[in-house]
């Protein structure tokens, strides 16, 4: 099986929702759409679905042009972000439901409803009605209803965006382990890099209606093609500066330079746009060469084990993610240091000059 | 949103379109078909071009009963919407009396027209109508059959009976989606009462009102049951509105090409009208979105 | 500004609670200091709403009392408690331009046009709307609005107590950090007592000065993020705060070593002979994955990368024992033992924590 995009748009009322897309999924895999609010995962979902038709492109299911074919006539099989289940009729009822409509005999419907509510842990609730389970619950059996059908396409659209915090931890890692047994093809659209990370399979970074990466999601995550993919692929967001390079060295614009160590000393000279991701940025200078600068801390958070801290850089709002408490006085001039090895480099324009040496080794 | 493109579903639009056509299209293009012609009887009809439109609109027997109609209207109206609004904001919002309410103020709505007009003829009848009677004995001069302002108070206070439900059950729908969270935002905000209907009621209810006034628009526009059981459009022409005027010309003195072109005529006002209202609503919506 | 006093309170939806199960929160005793960011931590249905409305006063409790600077305000209506109050979802006036919406609670208790003025385009200035101000509201993103409604949370100056219910449920994660760190540097400004009720642990620690963690109509503790990370006083606080949650363990206790399965575990501190139920929990921060002899036997399951560190899965005979490994640190998939630092390990009695003696 698999699902094959061929540069297919949307347009809708002379707005772009989707840019011409190439996209190929295979069979058992589980394909993150990651990007903010509005970036269009949901429309490039409805296109995959049949829900939406594209204004320009093709859409293949096993190499047949489906692109016209009705969502009904196809093997498809979603999940939204709110609950949505059959009120009125029990968990087993609902799970059922999709079987029914394919008039499946009875004794096979048993069987797989109890299959499905065991993986999705609902089977002592089976005789339950929906609105009487937990949120948590809820999801579950709306993820059963599209497991069971056995749909070639399974479509999710933010489905823990409404859980708590704990029950999203939960169902996020079990998530990826059940969707290996079931073999469809997994689209999962998030707005959290935390979650495409953790649901592992290979992620599509989204912005303004364009796929700017699709790849292994690990190697999204380090090796991001450009600097859109990068911001998209950070949370905290990845910080930027300008810097140019001239004479084997580094200028920050502001008076400040440094050596261009490690790969950046194989640029050649001009400007460029150097990105480094919070948990790289060092309050203690570490050991061998490093990158230093001075910024004044505007903001710190602690979270228990680590502190946030925030800075402004001459006018470069950045963020750091450090080891341990630090208490820091609010408005203080800080040293900060950056291994030239997490630091990735990109032209003026976006691209990716040279990834940062660390994620090569990875 | 665009769907999937299938052909299949003109198939499925086709009984309604068939419907359609023989419900309003046929009838509506006989009715043209007649304002445009004229006839000495004997089923036989000559061209006679825009002569009845011309006619009708000159005439000063459909300007009187454009006026009464457009006061009726205009009366009811400033009396149901503000009324309307005003029950719906002191319904109880839940519980047995929210639901008793609720039952009670549909009720109206359920009577048959002819019967409403029945109901208030008798009622306000000198003789043996509760309230006529009692107006009577209380020494006030009332008879909705001599004086022309009883029966227009009559068919008033009728039609603010019928239809006022309608306006409040409505308002009291839009009344409901508003999420307590605003009421407590205000509260703490220190919203004074007129400020939380001003700011947050009203601004919501504003989907339905624009409904609401449209429906009791267009309805109180076309009435013809209720006053021509209660009063046949009298005492005089007194409340002889456009609907009832339409019916005496048509069938009464069996004009029928006149009738036509003022049927016409009466189906443009009401649609411009109805148009006209919709598209300014609709347009401050957006106005006040986009900026 | 105030400082809130919960005395004896507790609550119950129902007319006349018979049992402690009845009561949605349990008795609560507190003091909240004046000028405190404090966060209410807990899933749905832990009662951090519950206790929110009351002091908000949209609810009465049925025991107690709730004081504002010392004055009773238990039965004083919401309006007269003086607070402010930002909702999960962006409560705006629709009708109004930004600037009114920020001025409305202002005019509405009578202040003089200029100070209003001069707050408001303080204020816009800060929720990084000024150049919005003259715009209608309605027609803004859900961002926007929920800009607005912080903005006027903090237009008055004189309030008791800004209080928070989800603000940042609809944000989008990149926008969440920005208005949070707004949120942080407006409290450090202006000193507000504000109470910040939410689901979310990261929302909640960078957040608070002092954290609640409630659960099942009670709170567990009271702390600052770092008291909660390396000492969390209810093994459910252990639970929630952390991804993953502390890992806990079944054990016999003597003196300063634990055993569990016949493995001496080191406890750095001498904590008797505890009876009862009792575990050792441990983060997954504090623990090691190992070869050799050292530590527990367990198998690795499944390693999570998530970017700045790995989420080794681990099973103990059923029981899952999570490790944290660096970005950069291999892991040695052969590796077949973990072991704990004992800085990092508590020792928990019924799921309370019990302290320990120097060694």
């Amino acid at each position: 099986m698999t699902l094959t995009l061929e540069s297919v748009s949307k347009v809708v009322k002379g707005e772009v929702h989707i840019h011409p897309t190439d996209l190929t999924l295979e069979k058992g895999t589980m394909n993150v759409l990651l990007g903010p609010t509005l970036a269009g995962k949901t429309s490039l979902m409805r296109l995959m679905a049949g829900l939406d038709a594209p204004t320009q492109g093709r859409v293949l299911w096993e190499g047949e042009d489906v692109t016209g074919k009705r969502v009904q006539d196809r093997q498809v099989a979603m999940v939204y972000q709110q609950f949505i289940n059959y009120p009125s009729m029990s968990v087993y009822e609902n799970i059922a439901s999709p079987l029914r409509l394919m008039r499946r005999p009875a004794d096979e419907i048993d069987r797989r409803v109890h299959e499905t509510a065991e993986l999705m842990q609902l089977a002592p609730m089976l005789d339950r009605k929906p609105l009487e389970l937990s949120g948590g619950q809820q999801q579950r059996c709306a993820l059963a209803r599209a497991l069971v059908k056995d749909a070639g396409l399974v479509l999710l659209d933010e489905p823990l965006a409404n859980l708590d915090y704990k029950l999203r931890e939960e169902l996020r890692a079990e998530i990826p382990r059940i969707f290996e047994e079931a073999g469809s093809i997994f689209v999962y659209a998030t707005t959290e890099p935390e979650e495409a990370l953790l649901l592992g399979g290979a992620t599509a970074t989204l912005w303004e209606g364009a796929v700017t990466q699709f790849g292994p999601t690990p190697r999204v995550y380090r090796e991001p093609a450009d600097a859109t993919t990068a911001r998209v692929f950070s949370d905290p967001p990845m910080n930027f500066l300008h810097v140019t390079k001239q004479d084997g060295r580094l200028m920050f614009g502001d008076g400040q330079a440094a050596p261009a160590l490690g790969p950046l000393s194989a640029l050649a000279d001009g400007p460029y746009l150097a990105g480094f991701r919070p948990n790289h940025l060092e309050l203690d200078r570490p050991a061998g060469d490093c990158l230093e600068f001075t910024a004044t801390l505007s903001v710190t958070e602690i979270t228990g084990s680590e502190t946030f801290v925030h800075l402004d850089h001459h006018g470069e709002r950045w963020v750091g993610l450090v080891h341990g408490v630090r208490q820091l006085a609010l408005g203080s001039r800080l040293q900060v240091y950056l291994d030239p090895a997490h630091v990735y480099v990109f032209a003026e324009s976006g691209a990716l000059v040279a990834p940062a040496a660390y994620a090569q080794a990875a | 949103m665009e769907k999937t493109v299938n052909q299949k579903a003109w198939l499925l639009v086709l009984p309604v379109l068939v419907l359609v056509a023989f419900s309003a299209i046929v009838p509506l293009m006989t009715v043209v078909n007649y304002s445009v012609q004229d006839s000495f009887g004997q089923n036989q009809f000559f061209w006679s071009g825009l002569v009845w439109f011309e006619d009708i609109l000159t005439s000063e027997r459909m300007h009187d009963a454009l006026g009464r109609q457009a006061l009726f209207t205009g009366i009811i109206l400033a009396i149901q919407v503000p009324l309307g609004i005003f029950v719906a904001l002191n319904m109880p919002k839940q519980g047995f009396w929210a639901t008793f309410c609720l039952v009670t103020m549909s009720l109206p709505l359920l009577i048959p027209w002819n019967v409403v007009g029945t109901i208030w003829q008798i009622f306000g009848r000198v003789d043996i109508g509760l309230l006529g009677y009692t107006l009577d004995q209380l020494g006030i001069d009332y008879n909705y059959t001599q004086d022309a302002l009883d029966a227009w108070v009559t068919l008033i206070v009728m039609d603010v009976w019928h239809w006022t439900s309608l306006v409040a059950l409505l308002a009291y729908a839009g009344l409901k989606s508003i999420p307590d969270a605003y009421y407590q935002a205000a509260k703490i905000d220190q919203a004074s009462r007129w400020k939380v209907f001003r700011y947050i009621e009203l601004p919501k209810m504003r989907g339905v009102l624009t409904i609401a006034i449209l429906l009791r628009f267009m309805d109180s526009f076309k009435i013809y049951t209720e006053p021509f059981v209660v009063t046949g459009g009298g005492p005089g022409n007194a409340t002889t509105f456009l609907s009832i005027d339409l019916v005496k010309m048509a069938l009464g003195q069996f004009d029928l090409g006149p009738a036509a072109a003022f049927s016409i005529v009466y189906f443009l006002v009401i649609l411009a009208i109805s148009w006209v209202f919709y598209t300014v609503m609709t347009n401050l919506d957006k106005e006040e979105a986009g900026k | 500004m105030a400082k809130i006093t919960l005395d004896n309170l507790a609550h119950s939806y129902l007319p006349e609670p018979t049992g402690e199960e009845d009561y949605a929160l349990k008795q609560l005793d507190h003091v909240w200091a004046d000028g405190e960011a404090y966060a209410l931590l807990g899933a749905s249905g832990c009662g951090k709403s519950t206790l929110l409305n009351i002091i908000s006063g949209l609810l009465t409790p049925s025991r107690g009392r709730i004081l504002f600077n010392d004055r009773d305000v238990t039965e004083a209506p919401t309006a007269e408690r003086n607070i402010a109050q930002v909702f999960q979802f962006p409560v705006v006036y629709d009708t109004m331009s930004v600037r009114d919406n920020l001025a409305f609670p202002l005019r509405n208790r009578g202040a003089n046009a200029t100070y209003i003025r001069e707050r408001v385009q303080k204020i816009g200035a800060m929720i990084g709307m000024e150049h919005e101000l003259d715009r209608k509201a309605r027609g803004l993103t859900a961002d926007a609005k929920q800009k607005i409604s912080l903005g006027r949370g903090m237009v008055r100056e004189d309030v008791n107590a800004l209080l928070f219910d989800e603000p940042l449920t609809v944000i989008d994660p990149h926008m969440k950090w920005e208005l949070r760190t707004q949120l942080k540097a407006l409290h450090h400004e202006f000193g507000h007592t504000m109470i910040y009720v939410t689901h979310d642990q990261t929302e909640a620690l960078t957040f608070a000065d002092k954290v609640v963690v409630m659960h099942d109509g009670r709170v567990v503790q009271i702390g600052t993020p770092q008291e909660l990370f390396e000492r969390p006083g209810h093994t459910f606080v252990g639970y929630f705060i952390g991804s993953p949650g502390m890992n806990l363990l079944d054990a016999t206790v003597k003196g300063d070593t634990a055993l569990i399965d016949n493995t001496e575990i080191p406890l750095g501190r001498d904590y008797g002979r505890p009876a009862g139920h009792v575990q050792i929990g441990v983060r997954p921060e504090f623990t090691r994955l190992a070869a050799g002899n050292d530590g527990l036997k367990v198998k690795v399951r499944r390693v999570e990368d998530v970017g700045r560190h790995k989420v080794v899965r681990t099973d103990f005979f059923g029981s899952e024992i999570n490790v944290i490994a660096g970005e950069s640190e291999g892991v040695d998939t052969a590796a077949d033992r973990v072991t704990f630092d004992p800085a990092g390990i508590n020792v928990y009695v019924d799921d309370w924590r019990i302290e320990g003696t120097a060694a």
